[in-house]
C-alpha cells in the first residue's frame, strides 16, 4: 500500500443484507440472507444459529428478489433532524418469505388507509449519503408498482 | 416461594426536575416509600436498582450512598421500558426464593427532554433510521396500531378514544406530569406523530422516581396490619415469529406473560379490580386488551366505543392516566405502575379511587423486548 494511493470512492451498503455486485449500479443491489436447513425460516442476513429452531447450520445462502407487498405501515412525521418527513415507513413481506423494514415511495402521504394493504411494491437501491471516507452509502427503498 | 408482601409504596410526581439530580429523585422516592412501610434502610436487605440510562455507572451504590450505605448487596437492573418493573420482580424473586426478608425496589430515570426518539444516532453514517423504515418507538406502534387495523377494521378514531380516557383519569391523579383533558377532536387534530397516532396519544418523557418495600410475610406483619400481596410477578422476553425483529412483535410476549400471570395467581381476567397497562403510545392500550384477556379477539375497538374501561366501567384501565398523561421516566415507570395499583388496593388512590379493589395487574413492556406482568391482590 502506498500512502499516495487515494483509494476510489466505493458505494457501500448501508446494511450487510443489502448486497451491492462489482459492477452496481449498472447491475442493481438486491437483499441477501439465510435459510435454515432445519426448520425453513428464512432471515436476512448471516446467522450464528437459528432464532426459531436454534439450529446452527450449515445455512442456505438466499438472494431475495425484490418484489413483495405492503403487510403494515405508518406515516412518520416527527423524527430526528436532518431526515425527510413526513415518510411512510413500512412493514414488506417479500414475496421470498422474508419481511424488510423500509421506506415506500409512490404513496400520497397525507392519506394514509386501508387501501394500502397489501400493495404491491419493488425494491430499487439510493445513495443516502456520505461516509467520512467519501464512499455512498446506499439503502434499500421501495416504491408501489403501478397496476395494482 | 414463600408469599412475598408489600409493605411500603411511594413514588415522585413524574415531570422535569432541571435542579435536581436523578440520584436525589431516587432516593427522595426510597425514603419515602421505607417510611410507607415503617422501616429504615437499616431493615433492608437487597436493594435492586432499576434505571435504564445509569445502570452503567452504578446509580443503585450511588442512591446508598445517599440514603444510607449498609453493604447489602446491590443490584443494577436495566430493561427497557420494563428496567423498573424487571427490579421489582428480581427484588420480589428474592425474598420468595428465601433468601432475603426485606428487599427495596427502586425505578427512577431522568430525561428532562429527550422525548422518545431518544437518542438515536441518525448521525450515526449508518443508520438505517428513516431511510430504511423506522426503529424508532413512535413509527413502532403506529405500526403495531396500523396491524390491528388490518386485522380487525379498527379505527384511528378508536385508538383516540384511548387518549381521551386516559387524558380523563389524569385530571384526578396530582401524581401525573400533564393533567389535561383531550377531547376527542382535540386528539384527532393534534400534529401528527406517526400515524395514527397524534401528539396527545404518545406519551411524554420526563424524570421520576418510584419504589416498593417488599417483605416476606412474617416479617411484614412486624409493620403493617395490612400488606398487600404479590400474586404473580411474571418477565417473558419475545420469542420468534417470522416478522421479528423486522417488525417488533409486542403481543405474543404479552400473551405469554398474562397466561403465565393468571396462572400463578390463580385466577383470570374476569377476576381483576383494574388494571395498570402499558400505554406508551394509545394504540398500544388497544392491542393490550386483547393480550390481558380483557376482551376477546377484535373486540378491543367496542371495547373503547362502550367505555368499559374508564374507572366506574366494567374493567378500569389506566385510572393513573397511565403513561399517555402520567409521562414515561422509563426506568420508573415499572415500579409507579405497582405503587398506583397498591394505593388503589388500599383505598387511597383519592379521587381516582376504583371502589372496592381488590386486584391488580400491573404491565410493562419494553421494546427488544421484555414484559412484565405483576398482578396485586388485597
Ligand atoms: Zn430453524
Amino acid at each position: 500500500m502506498t500512502q499516495e494511493a487515494s483509494t476510489p470512492k466505493k458505494s457501500n451498503p448501508i446494511v450487510p443484507f443489502l448486497k451491492l455486485p462489482e459492477n452496481y449500479p449498472d447491475q442493481e443491489g438486491y437483499l441477501w440472507g439465510v435459510k435454515c436447513p432445519q426448520c425453513g425460516a428464512k432471515f436476512l442476513g448471516a446467522r450464528t444459529a437459528c432464532a426459531n429452531c436454534g439450529s446452527t447450520g450449515p445455512f442456505e445462502e438466499q438472494k431475495f428478489g425484490g418484489e413483495g407487498e405492503i403487510y403494515v405501515f405508518s406515516v412518520v412525521h416527527q423524527t430526528v433532524p436532518g431526515l425527510e418527513a413526513p415518510y411512510v415507513a413500512a412493514i414488506i413481506d417479500l414475496d421470498d418469505g422474508v419481511t424488510v423494514r423500509a421506506n415506500v415511495y409512490g404513496l400520497d402521504a397525507t392519506k394514509p388507509g386501508p387501501d394500502w394493504f397489501g400493495k404491491k411494491v419493488k425494491m430499487f437501491t439510493e445513495k443516502v449519503r456520505v461516509d467520512r471516507e467519501g464512499n455512498d452509502i446506499v439503502a434499500a427503498k421501495f416504491r408501489v408498482t403501478n397496476g395494482k | 416461594m414463600r408469599d412475598v408482601a408489600i409493605v411500603g409504596a411511594n413514588m415522585l410526581k413524574f415531570g422535569r426536575y432541571p435542579d435536581k439530580d436523578v440520584v436525589t429523585l431516587a432516593a427522595e422516592a426510597s425514603i419515602a416509600a421505607m417510611k410507607d412501610a415503617g422501616c429504615t434502610i437499616k431493615d433492608v436487605e437487597l436493594v435492586v436498582s432499576g434505571n435504564l440510562y445509569q445502570s452503567n455507572a452504578m446509580i443503585g451504590q450511588r442512591i446508598m450512598k445517599e440514603i444510607g450505605a449498609t453493604g447489602v448487596p446491590v443490584i443494577n437492573v436495566s430493561n427497557a421500558c420494563a428496567t423498573g418493573s424487571t427490579a421489582f420482580r428480581e427484588a420480589y424473586m428474592s425474598v420468595a426464593s428465601g433468601a432475603y426478608d426485606v428487599a427495596l425496589a427502586i425505578g427512577s430515570e431522568q430525561m428532562g427532554k429527550m422525548g422518545l426518539l431518544g437518542a438515536d444516532g441518525a448521525s450515526r453514517e449508518y443508520s438505517t433510521e428513516g431511510v430504511m423504515g423506522t426503529g424508532l418507538m413512535p413509527g413502532v406502534f403506529g405500526q403495531a396500531g396500523v396491524e390491528h387495523m388490518r386485522k380487525y377494521g379498527t379505527t384511528q378514531e378508536q385508538f383516540a378514544k384511548v387518549a381521551v380516557k386516559n387524558h380523563k383519569h389524569s385530571v384526578n391523579n396530582p401524581y401525573a406530569q400533564y393533567q389535561i383533558e383531550t377531547p376527542l377532536e382535540d386528539v384527532l387534530n393534534a400534529r401528527p406523530i406517526a400515524y395514527p397516532n397524534t401528539l396527545y396519544m404518545c406519551c411524554p418523557t420526563g424524570d421520576g422516581a418510584a419504589a416498593a418495600v417488599l417483605m416476606s410475610a412474617e416479617k411484614a406483619k412486624q409493620f403493617t396490619s395490612k400488606p398487600v400481596w404479590v400474586a404473580a410477578s411474571v418477565l417473558t422476553s419475545d420469542p420468534y415469529t417470522p416478522r421479528n425483529p423486522t417488525m417488533f412483535d409486542i403481543n405474543t410476549l404479552t400473551r405469554n406473560a398474562s397466561k403465565e400471570a393468571y396462572e400463578k395467581a390463580g385466577i383470570g381476567p374476569e377476576d381483576l379490580s383494574q388494571v395498570e397497562l402499558h400505554d406508551c403510545f394509545a394504540t398500544a392500550e388497544l392491542l393490550h386488551y386483547e393480550n390481558l384477556g380483557l376482551c376477546g379477539e377484535g373486540e378491543a375497538g367496542r371495547m373503547i366505543d362502550e367505555g368499559a374501561t374508564y374507572v366506574g366501567g366494567k374493567i378500569p384501565v389506566n385510572a393513573s392516566g397511565g403513561l399517555l398523561s402520567k409521562g414515561h421516566p422509563l426506568g420508573a415507570t415499572g415500579v409507579a405502575n405497582i405503587v398506583e395499583i397498591v394505593w388503589h388496593l388500599r383505598g387511597e388512590a383519592g379521587a381516582r379511587q376504583v371502589e372496592n379493589s381488590k386486584v391488580g395487574l400491573a404491565h410493562v413492556i419494553g421494546l427488544g423486548s421484555a414484559c412484565t406482568i405483576n398482578i396485586i391482590k388485597k
